[in-house]
Protein backbone atom coordinates (compact mmCIF):
# COMPACT_ATOMS: atom_id res chain seq x y z
CA UNK A 1 0.00 0.00 0.00
CA UNK A 2 2.67 2.38 1.07
CA UNK A 3 4.96 1.50 -1.84
CA UNK A 4 2.15 2.13 -4.27
CA UNK A 5 1.62 5.55 -2.71
CA UNK A 6 5.30 6.14 -2.84
CA UNK A 7 5.50 5.46 -6.59
CA UNK A 8 2.58 7.84 -7.21
CA UNK A 9 4.40 10.31 -5.06
CA UNK A 10 7.57 9.90 -7.12
CA UNK A 11 5.66 10.64 -10.30
CA UNK A 12 4.08 13.70 -8.76
CA UNK A 13 7.54 14.74 -7.66
CA UNK A 14 8.85 14.42 -11.22
CA UNK A 15 6.02 16.53 -12.62
CA UNK A 16 6.63 19.05 -9.90
CA UNK A 17 10.30 19.31 -10.77
CA UNK A 18 9.34 20.09 -14.36
CA UNK A 19 6.97 22.77 -13.16
CA UNK A 20 9.16 24.21 -10.50
CA UNK A 21 11.43 26.13 -12.85
CA UNK A 22 8.57 28.45 -13.63
CA UNK A 23 7.86 29.12 -9.96
CA UNK A 24 8.92 32.53 -8.85
CA UNK A 25 11.65 32.73 -6.23
CA UNK A 26 9.64 35.18 -4.17
CA UNK A 27 6.85 32.65 -3.87
CA UNK A 28 9.31 30.04 -2.61
CA UNK A 29 10.61 32.39 0.06
CA UNK A 30 7.08 33.28 1.10
CA UNK A 31 6.08 29.61 1.37
CA UNK A 32 9.20 28.93 3.41
CA UNK A 33 8.48 31.84 5.75
CA UNK A 34 4.97 30.50 6.37
CA UNK A 35 6.43 27.06 7.14
CA UNK A 36 9.26 28.37 9.30
CA UNK A 37 7.53 30.80 11.64
CA UNK A 38 6.80 28.28 14.41
CA UNK A 39 10.50 27.36 14.38
CA UNK A 40 11.54 31.01 14.71
CA UNK A 41 9.04 31.56 17.49
CA UNK A 42 10.60 28.66 19.36
CA UNK A 43 14.21 29.60 18.62
CA UNK A 44 13.94 33.19 19.87
CA UNK A 45 13.54 32.46 23.62
CA UNK A 46 16.00 29.55 23.50
CA UNK A 47 18.52 31.61 21.51
CA UNK A 48 18.25 34.57 23.88
CA UNK A 49 18.68 32.26 26.87
CA UNK A 50 21.73 30.67 25.26
CA UNK A 51 23.26 34.08 24.53
CA UNK A 52 22.75 35.26 28.10
CA UNK A 53 24.21 32.04 29.50
CA UNK A 54 27.20 32.12 27.15
CA UNK A 55 27.89 35.73 28.04
CA UNK A 56 27.83 34.82 31.74
CA UNK A 57 30.28 32.01 30.97
CA UNK A 58 32.68 34.64 29.60
CA UNK A 59 32.07 34.49 25.83
CA UNK A 60 31.93 37.70 23.83
CA UNK A 61 29.09 38.29 21.36
CA UNK A 62 31.40 37.66 18.38
CA UNK A 63 32.35 34.28 19.88
CA UNK A 64 28.74 33.43 20.55
CA UNK A 65 27.73 34.33 16.99
CA UNK A 66 30.60 32.29 15.58
CA UNK A 67 29.52 29.20 17.51
CA UNK A 68 25.88 29.58 16.44
CA UNK A 69 26.95 30.01 12.83
CA UNK A 70 29.42 27.11 12.71
CA UNK A 71 27.61 24.58 14.89
CA UNK A 72 23.91 25.54 14.62
CA UNK A 73 22.68 22.96 17.12
CA UNK A 74 21.01 24.28 20.24
CA UNK A 75 21.42 21.59 22.87
CA UNK A 76 25.06 20.87 22.04
CA UNK A 77 25.83 24.59 22.25
CA UNK A 78 24.33 24.79 25.74
CA UNK A 79 26.38 21.80 26.81
CA UNK A 80 29.55 23.19 25.21
CA UNK A 81 29.21 26.48 27.06
CA UNK A 82 28.70 24.81 30.43
CA UNK A 83 31.67 22.53 29.72
CA UNK A 84 33.80 25.56 28.77
CA UNK A 85 32.80 27.29 31.97
CA UNK A 86 33.75 24.17 33.93
CA UNK A 87 37.16 24.13 32.25
CA UNK A 88 36.70 20.94 30.21
CA UNK A 89 39.38 20.02 27.65
CA UNK A 90 38.51 20.82 24.01
CA UNK A 91 38.52 17.18 22.91
CA UNK A 92 35.82 16.34 25.47
CA UNK A 93 33.68 19.23 24.24
CA UNK A 94 34.08 18.17 20.60
CA UNK A 95 33.26 14.52 21.33
CA UNK A 96 30.21 15.56 23.32
CA UNK A 97 29.00 17.74 20.45
CA UNK A 98 29.43 14.77 18.13
CA UNK A 99 27.38 12.39 20.28
CA UNK A 100 24.69 14.91 21.11
CA UNK A 101 24.21 15.74 17.42
CA UNK A 102 24.45 12.22 16.04
CA UNK A 103 20.64 12.01 15.90
CA UNK A 104 20.71 14.30 12.85
CA UNK A 105 22.19 11.34 10.96
CA UNK A 106 18.82 9.61 11.20
CA UNK A 107 16.95 12.75 10.21
CA UNK A 108 19.09 13.34 7.12
CA UNK A 109 18.65 9.68 6.15
CA UNK A 110 14.92 10.12 6.30
CA UNK A 111 15.01 13.40 4.35
CA UNK A 112 17.18 11.74 1.67
CA UNK A 113 14.06 9.88 0.49
CA UNK A 114 12.71 13.16 -0.86
CA UNK A 115 15.85 14.66 -2.32
CA UNK A 116 16.64 12.29 -5.15
CA UNK A 117 16.97 14.88 -7.88
CA UNK A 118 19.14 17.33 -6.03
CA UNK A 119 22.71 18.23 -6.97
CA UNK A 120 25.42 17.21 -4.51
CA UNK A 121 26.34 20.85 -4.05
CA UNK A 122 22.82 21.81 -3.01
CA UNK A 123 22.61 18.74 -0.74
CA UNK A 124 25.81 19.79 0.98
CA UNK A 125 24.38 23.25 1.60
CA UNK A 126 21.08 21.78 2.77
CA UNK A 127 22.85 19.46 5.24
CA UNK A 128 24.16 22.46 7.17
CA UNK A 129 20.64 23.42 8.20
CA UNK A 130 19.27 20.04 9.30
CA UNK A 131 18.05 20.48 12.89
CA UNK A 132 15.30 18.69 14.83
CA UNK A 133 12.92 21.49 13.96
CA UNK A 134 13.75 22.09 10.28
CA UNK A 135 13.76 18.32 9.74
CA UNK A 136 10.27 17.92 11.17
CA UNK A 137 8.84 20.87 9.25
CA UNK A 138 10.48 20.05 5.90
CA UNK A 139 9.64 16.37 6.10
CA UNK A 140 5.98 17.15 6.71
CA UNK A 141 5.94 19.60 3.78
CA UNK A 142 7.69 17.19 1.42
CA UNK A 143 5.16 14.52 2.25
CA UNK A 144 2.27 16.89 1.87
CA UNK A 145 3.49 17.79 -1.63
CA UNK A 146 4.10 21.12 -3.33
CA UNK A 147 7.47 21.32 -1.59
CA UNK A 148 10.92 21.38 -3.15
CA UNK A 149 14.56 21.71 -2.21
CA UNK A 150 14.53 25.45 -2.77
CA UNK A 151 11.76 25.92 -0.22
CA UNK A 152 13.34 23.47 2.20
CA UNK A 153 16.63 25.33 1.93
CA UNK A 154 14.85 28.62 2.65
CA UNK A 155 13.27 27.10 5.77
CA UNK A 156 16.72 26.00 6.97
CA UNK A 157 18.22 29.43 6.43
CA UNK A 158 15.34 31.38 7.95
CA UNK A 159 15.65 29.17 11.04
CA UNK A 160 19.42 29.68 11.01
CA UNK A 161 19.01 33.45 10.81
CA UNK A 162 16.58 33.40 13.75
CA UNK A 163 19.01 31.27 15.78
CA UNK A 164 22.16 33.28 15.08
CA UNK A 165 20.39 36.62 15.63
CA UNK A 166 18.70 35.64 18.87
CA UNK A 167 21.85 34.12 20.37
CA UNK A 168 23.76 37.30 19.44
CA UNK A 169 21.09 39.50 21.02
CA UNK A 170 21.25 37.34 24.13
CA UNK A 171 25.03 37.77 24.09
CA UNK A 172 24.62 41.54 24.20
CA UNK A 173 22.65 41.04 27.40
CA UNK A 174 19.31 41.39 25.74
CA UNK A 175 16.57 39.87 27.86
CA UNK A 176 13.93 41.04 25.42
CA UNK A 177 11.33 38.58 26.56
CA UNK A 178 10.38 38.27 30.23
CA UNK A 179 10.67 34.76 31.65
CA UNK A 180 7.75 32.53 30.72
CA UNK A 181 5.94 35.20 28.71
CA UNK A 182 3.03 34.14 26.51
CA UNK A 183 3.93 30.47 26.88
CA UNK A 184 6.59 31.02 24.22
CA UNK A 185 8.73 28.32 25.87
CA UNK A 186 6.13 25.84 24.70
CA UNK A 187 6.21 26.84 21.01
CA UNK A 188 8.55 24.05 19.90
CA UNK A 189 6.79 21.38 21.96
CA UNK A 190 3.44 22.38 20.42
CA UNK A 191 5.00 22.29 16.97
CA UNK A 192 6.42 18.82 17.55
CA UNK A 193 3.08 17.57 18.89
CA UNK A 194 1.30 18.74 15.74
CA UNK A 195 3.98 17.39 13.38
CA UNK A 196 3.83 14.05 15.21
CA UNK A 197 0.06 13.98 14.70
CA UNK A 198 0.65 14.56 10.96
CA UNK A 199 2.99 11.56 10.95
CA UNK A 200 0.37 9.22 12.41
CA UNK A 201 -1.05 8.22 9.06
CA UNK A 202 -1.98 4.65 9.96
CA UNK A 203 -1.71 1.92 12.55
CA UNK A 204 1.90 1.18 11.66
CA UNK A 205 2.96 4.75 12.45
CA UNK A 206 0.97 4.88 15.69
CA UNK A 207 2.58 1.64 16.88
CA UNK A 208 6.03 2.96 15.95
CA UNK A 209 5.46 6.25 17.77
CA UNK A 210 4.13 4.58 20.92
CA UNK A 211 6.97 2.07 20.96
CA UNK A 212 9.61 4.70 20.33
CA UNK A 213 8.21 7.15 22.88
CA UNK A 214 7.91 4.45 25.54
CA UNK A 215 11.41 3.16 24.89
CA UNK A 216 12.77 6.71 24.92
CA UNK A 217 11.29 7.39 28.36
CA UNK A 218 12.64 4.12 29.75
CA UNK A 219 16.09 4.63 28.23
CA UNK A 220 16.22 8.27 29.35
CA UNK A 221 15.73 7.06 32.93
CA UNK A 222 18.71 4.70 32.80
CA UNK A 223 21.16 6.28 30.33
CA UNK A 224 22.58 9.78 30.77
CA UNK A 225 22.77 12.14 27.83
CA UNK A 226 20.45 12.09 24.85
CA UNK A 227 21.44 8.85 23.14
CA UNK A 228 17.95 7.57 24.02
CA UNK A 229 16.55 9.50 21.02
CA UNK A 230 18.58 7.59 18.44
CA UNK A 231 18.41 4.25 20.28
CA UNK A 232 14.64 4.33 20.78
CA UNK A 233 13.94 5.47 17.20
CA UNK A 234 16.11 2.81 15.58
CA UNK A 235 14.76 0.07 17.85
CA UNK A 236 11.12 1.02 17.29
CA UNK A 237 11.36 1.40 13.50
CA UNK A 238 13.33 -1.82 13.14
CA UNK A 239 10.91 -3.78 15.33
CA UNK A 240 7.90 -2.56 13.38
CA UNK A 241 9.50 -3.35 10.00
CA UNK A 242 10.48 -6.82 11.24
CA UNK A 243 7.04 -7.50 12.70
CA UNK A 244 5.44 -6.35 9.44
CA UNK A 245 7.76 -8.73 7.54
CA UNK A 246 6.72 -11.58 9.85
CA UNK A 247 3.12 -11.07 8.79
CA UNK A 248 1.75 -9.11 11.73
CA UNK A 249 -0.98 -6.86 10.44
CA UNK A 250 0.52 -3.45 11.11
CA UNK B 1 38.83 38.77 17.58
CA UNK B 2 38.31 35.45 19.37
CA UNK B 3 41.57 33.68 20.09
CA UNK B 4 42.67 30.88 17.78
CA UNK B 5 42.05 28.12 20.36
CA UNK B 6 38.40 29.08 20.51
CA UNK B 7 38.10 29.27 16.72
CA UNK B 8 39.63 25.80 16.36
CA UNK B 9 37.30 24.41 19.03
CA UNK B 10 34.18 25.85 17.45
CA UNK B 11 35.27 24.85 13.98
CA UNK B 12 35.85 21.26 15.12
CA UNK B 13 32.44 21.23 16.80
CA UNK B 14 30.99 22.45 13.52
CA UNK B 15 32.68 19.69 11.53
CA UNK B 16 31.59 16.84 13.82
CA UNK B 17 28.05 18.24 13.76
CA UNK B 18 27.99 18.75 10.00
CA UNK B 19 29.29 15.35 8.86
CA UNK B 20 26.42 13.27 10.31
CA UNK B 21 23.96 15.74 8.79
CA UNK B 22 25.66 15.57 5.43
CA UNK B 23 26.73 11.93 4.92
CA UNK B 24 23.28 10.31 4.59
CA UNK B 25 22.05 12.99 2.19
CA UNK B 26 25.18 12.69 0.11
CA UNK B 27 25.21 8.89 0.08
CA UNK B 28 21.52 7.95 0.06
CA UNK B 29 19.71 10.64 -1.93
CA UNK B 30 20.69 9.44 -5.40
CA UNK B 31 20.77 5.74 -4.55
CA UNK B 32 18.01 3.27 -5.25
CA UNK B 33 17.02 1.92 -1.85
CA UNK B 34 15.41 -1.42 -1.14
CA UNK B 35 11.69 -1.42 -0.29
CA UNK B 36 12.50 -2.51 3.24
CA UNK B 37 14.91 0.38 3.70
CA UNK B 38 12.34 2.85 2.37
CA UNK B 39 9.75 1.45 4.73
CA UNK B 40 12.17 1.77 7.64
CA UNK B 41 13.15 5.33 6.77
CA UNK B 42 9.50 6.24 6.40
CA UNK B 43 8.88 5.18 10.01
CA UNK B 44 11.82 7.16 11.38
CA UNK B 45 10.07 10.58 11.54
CA UNK B 46 7.22 9.28 13.70
CA UNK B 47 9.75 7.43 15.86
CA UNK B 48 12.09 10.41 16.28
CA UNK B 49 9.37 12.95 17.00
CA UNK B 50 7.90 10.66 19.62
CA UNK B 51 11.33 9.94 21.14
CA UNK B 52 12.05 13.66 21.34
CA UNK B 53 8.67 14.59 22.75
CA UNK B 54 7.64 11.98 25.28
CA UNK B 55 10.67 12.27 27.57
CA UNK B 56 10.44 16.08 27.32
CA UNK B 57 6.82 15.96 28.45
CA UNK B 58 6.99 13.18 31.05
CA UNK B 59 10.36 13.60 32.71
CA UNK B 60 11.62 16.35 34.97
CA UNK B 61 15.09 17.60 34.01
CA UNK B 62 18.04 16.49 36.17
CA UNK B 63 17.39 14.32 38.06
CA UNK B 64 15.16 12.64 35.50
CA UNK B 65 12.00 11.45 37.16
CA UNK B 66 8.59 10.59 35.76
CA UNK B 67 6.11 13.23 36.78
CA UNK B 68 2.51 13.31 35.62
CA UNK B 69 1.77 16.79 36.89
CA UNK B 70 4.20 18.76 34.75
CA UNK B 71 2.58 21.68 32.90
CA UNK B 72 4.36 20.40 29.78
CA UNK B 73 2.38 17.15 29.97
CA UNK B 74 -0.92 18.70 31.07
CA UNK B 75 -0.83 21.15 28.17
CA UNK B 76 0.21 18.41 25.73
CA UNK B 77 -3.02 16.40 26.01
CA UNK B 78 -5.42 19.14 24.82
CA UNK B 79 -2.79 20.38 22.33
CA UNK B 80 -2.63 16.88 20.86
CA UNK B 81 -6.42 16.80 20.50
CA UNK B 82 -6.45 20.23 18.86
CA UNK B 83 -3.81 19.05 16.36
CA UNK B 84 -5.82 15.90 15.65
CA UNK B 85 -9.04 17.86 15.16
CA UNK B 86 -7.84 20.95 13.29
CA UNK B 87 -4.80 19.59 11.40
CA UNK B 88 -3.48 23.12 11.59
CA UNK B 89 0.15 23.71 12.57
CA UNK B 90 -0.21 27.42 13.26
CA UNK B 91 -3.43 26.95 15.23
CA UNK B 92 -1.92 24.15 17.31
CA UNK B 93 1.17 26.21 18.18
CA UNK B 94 -0.93 29.17 19.33
CA UNK B 95 -3.34 27.00 21.33
CA UNK B 96 -0.46 25.01 22.84
CA UNK B 97 1.36 28.14 23.98
CA UNK B 98 -1.78 29.64 25.46
CA UNK B 99 -2.68 26.44 27.32
CA UNK B 100 0.84 26.09 28.68
CA UNK B 101 0.84 29.71 29.80
CA UNK B 102 -2.52 29.27 31.57
CA UNK B 103 -1.60 25.95 33.21
CA UNK B 104 1.79 27.24 34.30
CA UNK B 105 -0.03 30.18 35.92
CA UNK B 106 -2.53 28.01 37.79
CA UNK B 107 -0.09 25.41 39.10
Amino acid sequence: MFLCNYRVYLWKQRIRILNQKSVHNGQALQDAAVAAWPICLGYIPVGLAFGVLAQKAGLRPVEIGLMSLLVFAGSSQFIAVSMLAAGAVPLAIILTAFTVNLRHFLMSSSLALYMGHTSKKLLSLFAYGVTDESFAVNLFRFRQGGWDVKRALCVNHIANLAWVTSTLLGGYGGKLIPEGAFGIDYALNSMFICLLVFQLRGKKYVVTALLSGGLAVLLALVVAGNSYIVLASILAATLVVCLGGKGFAL
Amino acid sequence: MPDSDYIILVFAMGVVTYVPRWAPLFLLASRRLSDRMIEWLDLIPAAILSALLLPALLLSPEPRLVSLLRPELLAAVPTFLVALKTKSLGGTVVVGMTLYWLIDRVI
